[in-house]
């Protein structure tokens, strides 16, 4: 387990936050706060608006009430310019990637930077090929186009180009799902030499319970258009919240339990690309 | 760690002597820029030691830890050796990982870039694609007449609703833009014929213009060109898609053959909709021919119609409306066989589509070509 972090600055505050589609009621009155420098998590069974939740953060959609601040700027109402300045400052990685089809995957971890920024053309080159070996990728992936890759390594690559902006604050979606156990211990390791490495702040949503007991700092459980319980694993786990309890009773939730808790061995090999 | 503000400032590099360089302001990814052009051109002095000086550096992401290794590592190819001083201790470990990261990739091969291609062999790679293709939808051809086969043999394996359902979407809802395309179709070709005909006081022969030109050819061409851009288009769409997201790999496990549940359908439904849709064009388009001809040619509708029944035969009508069918083979085969050849993503989608749609036209075009000399030859 990660000590938690000293700085307890607010990079994403939601306030009273509601949520309808039509009749459909997905959040009332939510509030959460993620702190600079932390791996926050987001669970919550299917449905219970998580990825609406992220997609609100990420300026993707509009709640229908109540208060959105992100790297203290509040999303009501943001001005386009403002908006554009903000997006430059986080990173997303999608469930299914996003990359773009028509572009190799060097170039769509270049895009932003060609996008944003004056460097020179061969200097980008050689900066994608860096995130690219930081995402855990080959080198020679980079010449390939994204339906030449498998899932784990479009998520990677994906991640990759949420990482060229160099952001201070990284959205995962689902980060190890679809993945083989091997490739997720990767992400556990790779989200957390992140964070010491930058001072990234993270905000996942996952239902891989090794990630949460390994990574996150602090969990959010998301249930009935709320936020059930937020804390360290350790702590969720002694809540009684009916809602809260199904992320630790059953067998998989305890194995992971005791596997988190099991005296760690040595040190943790250093984080290398594969 | 990027800091926003620090962000706007720009990087600067300052050389007081060739052994003294001052790196300071935003080395970040955004502040770069400016500096690109200038850090190319600094000389270091040869085989002395040259000192950075980092202390006025305010924020140092990726890409500035990526150009200050790359310096020093130029410097250290002309001097001596270099020395970096002054860096806040926070970014020491970026630095490390550049070096971690460059000294990993020194170790494995970078792979080499593959040559562009050359203009024989682009015409080489192209031709080869063009016979491929060919014969790809050769053996697309004759896979769906195997099914149509094993469907005419057990008659319990055609799939009507698809096939009605077709012939609603391809047909009954392209009657409203085939009417009005076929209507605005015979006001031209009348209209033009009408100064023409009128300089020889042969205002009546406007019926056998319309008629035969409207019922031999226009109507089945503008009707094909529509459907294909309509629902040809939309097969290849649909199918593309259903072959990106594995639904046509779905279908295949469960046991479905997607030959019979997508194609055969499409298929029998264009052959049953494109000569009706026909017939209506052929009907639109010679109502438009009679307006025009009534208000510019002072020819009335009972003539008009009377004259068309003596000057256009049967054969005409029925040459028009047999080469409907054939449209429609043409149409829904290339829609479909475009549609599985499909690979990859939306970008294939769109190619795909386009395809289907240029090389139906071509074909629908073709083959009408083929026709008039066939009907020439054989005096129909």
């Amino acid at each position: 387990m990660t000590s938690a972090p000293s700085n307890t600055e607010a990079v994403i505050a939601m306030r009273q936050v509601g949520t309808r589609f039509g009749d459909h009621v997905v959040h009332a009155g939510l509030d959460l706060e993620v702190r600079r420098g932390e791996i926050f998590a987001v669970i919550g069974g299917s449905g219970s608006g998580k990825s609406t939740l992220l997609r609100e953060m990420i300026l993707l959609q509009k709640p229908s009430e109540g208060t959105i601040q992100v790297l203290g700027v509040a999303l009501e109402d943001i001005a386009d310019d403002a908006a554009l300045a903000l997006r430059q400052r986080w990173g997303v990685m999608f469930q299914h990637g996003g990359l773009f089809g028509s572009l190799t995957v060097l170039e769509n971890i270049g895009l932003p930077l060609r996008e944003h920024t004056d460097l020179a053309d061969p200097l980008i080159d050689e900066i994608a090929h860096w995130k690219l070996s930081m995402a855990g990728l080959k080198a020679e992936v980079a010449s390939q186009y994204p339906s030449e890759l498998s899932g784990g390594m479009m998520k990677r690559a994906s991640l990759a180009r949420a990482l060229a902006l160099d952001p201070e604050l990284l959205f995962l979606d689902e980060p190890t799902a679809g993945l083989d156990p091997d490739s997720a211990a990767g992400v556990d390791t790779l989200v957390r030499t992140l964070r010491d490495l930058y001072g990234l702040t993270i905000v996942m949503i996952t239902h891989d319970l090794d990630l949460l007991w390994q990574v996150a700092d602090r969990v959010a459980v998301l249930a009935e258009g709320k936020v059930q319980a937020t804390g360290s694993m350790d702590e969720l786990s002694r809540t009684d919240n009916p809602l809260v309890r199904p992320f630790f009773d059953g067998p998989r939730a305890r194995g992971a339990q005791q596997q988190a808790q099991a005296p760690q061995p040595t040190q943790e090999p250093a984080w290398k690309p594969k | 760690m990027t800091q926003s503000r620090a962000a706007q400032a720009s990087a600067t590099a300052t050389q007081s002597s060739p052994n003294d360089l001052a790196v300071a302001g935003a080395w970040t990814a955004r502040g770069l820029g400016a500096v690109g052009v200038q850090l190319d051109a600094l000389v270091f002095g040869a085989g002395t030691t040259v000192r950075f000086d980092a202390s006025g550096v305010e924020a140092l992401d990726t890409a500035g830890a990526w150009v200050l290794h790359q310096l020093l590592a130029r410097a250290r190819g002309t001097a001596a050796s270099a020395t970096l001083q002054g860096l806040r201790p926070q970014w020491e470990r970026l630095l490390q990982a550049v070096t971690q990261h460059v000294q990993d990739q020194s170790g494995e091969p970078v792979p080499a870039a593959i040559p562009a291609p050359g203009a024989v062999e682009r015409i080489g790679r192209s031709a080869q694609t063009s016979w491929e293709q060919a014969h790809a939808m050769l053996g697309f051809v004759g896979e769906s007449a195997s099914a149509l086969g094993g469907c005419i043999a057990h008659p319990a394996r055609m799939r009507w609703r698809p096939i009605l359902f077709n012939i609603r979407r391809a047909g009954f809802d392209a009657l409203p833009i085939v009417g009005l395309l076929s209507f605005l179709l015979g006001i031209v070709v009348a209209y033009q014929g009408a100064d023409q005909l009128r300089q020889y006081g042969a205002n009546i022969f406007v019926a056998d213009l319309v008629g035969l030109s409207m019922l031999r050819e226009f109507a089945p061409l503008i009707t094909a060109i529509i459907v294909a851009g309509r629902s040809g288009s939309a097969f290849a769409a649909q199918i593309g898609t259903m072959a990106v997201t594995e639904e046509i790999d779905a279908m295949r496990t469960i046991g479905i053959a997607p030959m019979e549940l997508l194609v055969l359908p499409k298929i029998i439904a264009l052959v049953i909709a494109l000569p009706l849709l026909t017939v209506f064009a052929d009907v639109l388009g010679v109502a438009g021919g009679m307006l025009m001809a009534q208000s510019q040619l002072d020819v009335g509708y009972g003539e008009f119609l009377d004259r068309m029944a003596q000057a256009v035969s049967v054969t005409s009508y029925a040459v028009g409306i047999g080469k409907a069918p054939v449209f429609a083979v043409i149409i829904s085969v290339v829609g479909c066989f475009q549609g599985f050849r499909t690979k990859g993503g939306a970008d294939s989608v769109g190619q795909q589509t386009t395809r289907s749609v240029v090389q139906s036209i071509f074909l629908v075009i073709v083959a009408d070509a083929l026709f008039s000399i066939a009907f020439s030859l054989l005096d129909l």
